[in-house]
């Protein structure tokens, strides 16, 4: 009994369950959906088109995540991905040699440098200047595509460099390229932050900036390296999304992607008011989110649909995670079980 | 902040015996002056595009700028009342799609105008009213609540229909065609009026009522407010229905002004109302700000983008840049004032 109460309130309870009951909705439709082929020794199928089609929100999700551990908020991150991909691929149109291994990689260095800046500009902003967190990306949130356009000239530009493109449809010891990229993002995010004292000065900052500060922990250069990797990570998703279709689409690449992540995020268990973070929960809450879209075309239900179905979901997940029903569930329990003895707080 | 009003007044009132009155009198209220940068900037973009452009400082060119900005006004008054309650709410584009296209339906399906309208206003009211319960009873952050309306919303817009319907009622038609005033001079339509009257209501509100006041106390800290006897969460869910009505009225406003519902309308007009109030003075933080700071912000956003149009060689993209730009300057502006407050 106490194990299965320990797991009906763990943080990922019911965001877990929503993504069984995708997964399993979607096979019982597509009785194929969980098979995995190897074709040309590359991994097929619905897991790995899941992983694949992950990527780009995860990358974006884990750097949210830090984010909101501050008890921030990056609202910037889909232009900072507009402007990701204009740069790299203006770069590579104007190069006499698209193709190279080279001229992608000066490429894609340009455009960190300038998600570096990005991210430096918002923590200037949030850290130093001391504007809200929503308010200060809401500034890069607005200009950002207009600059995006500005670096296209307002065209889309399109070019075919192999290199760029194995970024997003690669395939490496036959798995996606993509996938690998956010996997391995994911490792050294999960390893630094908890395998160091970072994680934690990172929710001691999300927690009390002021007292934390007192303690030692200099929450400025916390608050700094949060927001610039978080403009990182954005850039390297900005890739895999340009990388898909090859097109610097200003308009168009990482839309509302901000909101997704935040969603993510807090499916994931993770507060909006900071203080405590979980990087496990944000994978699941991503994988939540991605299988949902996913499962909406394989239950042919039309696409259009798509957002009706977040919400209801969102609002299930955000409902059953919220403290007065929390309370009310474990107020039910407490009378069934034959304890007496808890005195509520 | 109501606190602080109360003060502020208080001892606006006492120095009539000190000696210091005269010297007082000279000095702003520091609660004015985000507003008055607003006001200095729309003078100044006023002055300049007004030299540099011919027939932009016109009647039709100010009468067109209330005009095709009205569904905006009305989103602004609404978020105002969110905003200075210390919440946001992003479901508001969404919104206005939902109800224009919930009047479209309406009206190509046989109903009347007269049961259409309200319906369609009444979509955002029951929205906002879902909202408010979902951030007052169940302690959802407002961001993440909004944000699931405007997912539910914008799949409500698609499950009504997919695709652009025209309105052809006469009612919608005689809306949009009427016009008062001189041909070329300073015209109004009705929907121009619709939102003069939502911002005159919403100014009383705010200002002369208990419910007003009480809106700002939230903002100014909610569990003194709670302290203090104030009907805290009557007033939370109440600014989300008026947000959401607003945002239901917006929508009408822009059926009636392309004619037609369309579910992918009004995609971030949201973070335009948001811009436009911030733009006009209000602290995302809650608890200061006025509903014709709002005005003012979307009029600014408004000649922007006029200003743009009339430069004919800048491409449409500037209109973001400058926006953003100007955002970043009125947050930092603030930011100023509040440290040279404490």
């Amino acid at each position: 009994m106490n194990v299965v109460q320990s797991v009906v309130r763990h943080r990922l309870f019911w965001p877990i369950v929503a993504l069984v009951v995708l997964v399993v909705a979607s096979t019982l439709k597509s009785p194929t959906f969980l098979d995995i082929t190897v074709r040309d020794g590359h991994l097929f199928g619905g897991p790995v088109d899941i992983l694949r089609r992950s990527s780009v929100l995860l990358l974006v999700a884990l750097g949210m995540t830090l984010v909101i551990a501050t008890r921030g908020i990056d609202l910037s991150v889909g232009a900072v991905m507009a402007i990701a991909g204009a740069v790299a691929l203006t770069q590579i149109a104007a190069s006499p040699d698209p193709g190279s291994l080279a001229t992608v990689a000066a490429a894609i260095g340009t455009a960190l440098v300038i998600a570096l800046l990005i991210g430096l500009f918002n923590g200037f902003l949030v850290a130093v200047v001391g504007i809200q967190p929503i308010i200060a990306t809401l500034v890069l949130m607005t200009a950002g595509r207009g600059i995006a356009m500005l670096i296209t000239g307002g065209n889309i530009t399109t070019v075919t460099s192999q290199p760029y493109k194995t970024l997003a449809s690669g395939y490496w010891l036959s798995l996606p390229v993509a996938a690998l990229i956010a996997g391995v993002v994911f490792a050294a995010t999960a390893l630094v932050t908890r395998r160091t004292a970072l994680g934690v000065l990172i929710e001691s900052v999300g927690i009390n900036p002021s007292a934390s500060r007192l303690a030692g922990v200099r929450a400025r250069t916390i608050i700094w390296t949060v927001y610039v990797v978080c403009a990182l990570f954005a850039c390297l998703a900005g890739f895999i999304r340009s990388a898909d279709t090859m097109a610097a689409d200003a308009n168009n690449i990482g839309l509302f992607i901000e909101l997704d992540a935040i969603l993510a995020v807090v499916i994931g268990g993770t507060s909006l008011a900071g203080g405590k973070f979980s990087l496990t929960g944000t994978l699941v809450g991503t994988l939540v989110i991605t299988t949902l879209t996913l499962s909406i075309t394989i239950l042919g239900i039309p696409a259009n649909a798509v957002s009706l179905f977040k919400a209801l979901v969102v609002i299930a997940v955000c409902l059953l995670q919220s403290p007065v029903v929390q309370h009310r569930m474990r107020a039910r329990r407490r009378r069934t079980a034959p304890v007496p003895v808890e005195v509520p707080a | 902040m109501s606190t602080d009003q109360l003060t502020r007044r208080l001892r606006g009132r006492t120095p009539s015996a000190d000696t210091t009155a005269p010297a007082r009198r000279w000095r702003l209220d520091d609660r004015y002056l985000p507003v008055i940068g607003t006001v200095v900037v729309l003078v100044v973009m006023l002055v300049v595009a007004g030299s540099r452009y011919e027939n932009f400082l016109t009647g039709r060119v100010m009468a067109n700028l209330l005009i095709n900005n009205s569904f905006l006004v009305v989103l602004a008054v609404g978020m105002t009342f969110v905003i200075l309650t210390g919440g946001i709410d992003l479901s508001v584009g969404a919104v206005v799609a939902l109800s224009s296209i919930v009047a479209a339906w309406m009206l190509t399906n046989g109903w009347d105008a007269v049961v259409a309208i309200p319906a369609a206003i009444l979509t955002g009211t029951l929205i906002g009213l879902a909202v408010g319960v979902m951030v007052h009873v169940f302690e959802i952050q407002p961001f993440i609540a909004t944000l699931a309306a405007m997912f539910l919303a914008r799949g409500l817009c698609y499950l009504v229909a997919p695709e652009s319907i025209p309105i052809a009622d006469p009612t919608i038609v005689a809306l949009a065609r009427t016009r008062w005033g001189p041909e070329d001079g300073f015209v109004l339509t009705p929907s121009g009026l619709i939102a003069l009257v939502v911002v005159a209501v919403a100014f009383v509100l705010l200002h002369y009522t208990r419910f007003g006041r009480t809106v700002y106390a939230i903002g100014g800290g909610e569990q003194s407010a709670r302290l203090m006897g104030l009907p805290v969460a009557r007033t939370k869910v109440l600014v989300y229905v008026i947000s959401g009505t607003c945002a239901g009225l917006g929508g009408l406003l822009f059926a009636i002004f392309s004619r037609s519902g369309y579910a992918l309308t009004g995609v971030g007009m949201e973070l335009d109302a948001i811009a436009a109030v911030v733009i006009g003075g209000t602290l995302l933080t809650g608890g200061s700000g006025f509903v014709l700071g709002s005005v003012l912000g979307v009029l600014v956003l408004g000649l922007i983008q006029t200003a743009i149009t009339f430069e004919g060689t800048l491409s449409s993209w500037w209109t973001k840049i400058v926006i953003g730009g100007l955002l970043l300057v009125f947050v930092v502006l603030q930011r100023l004032l509040a440290l040279r407050r404490t």
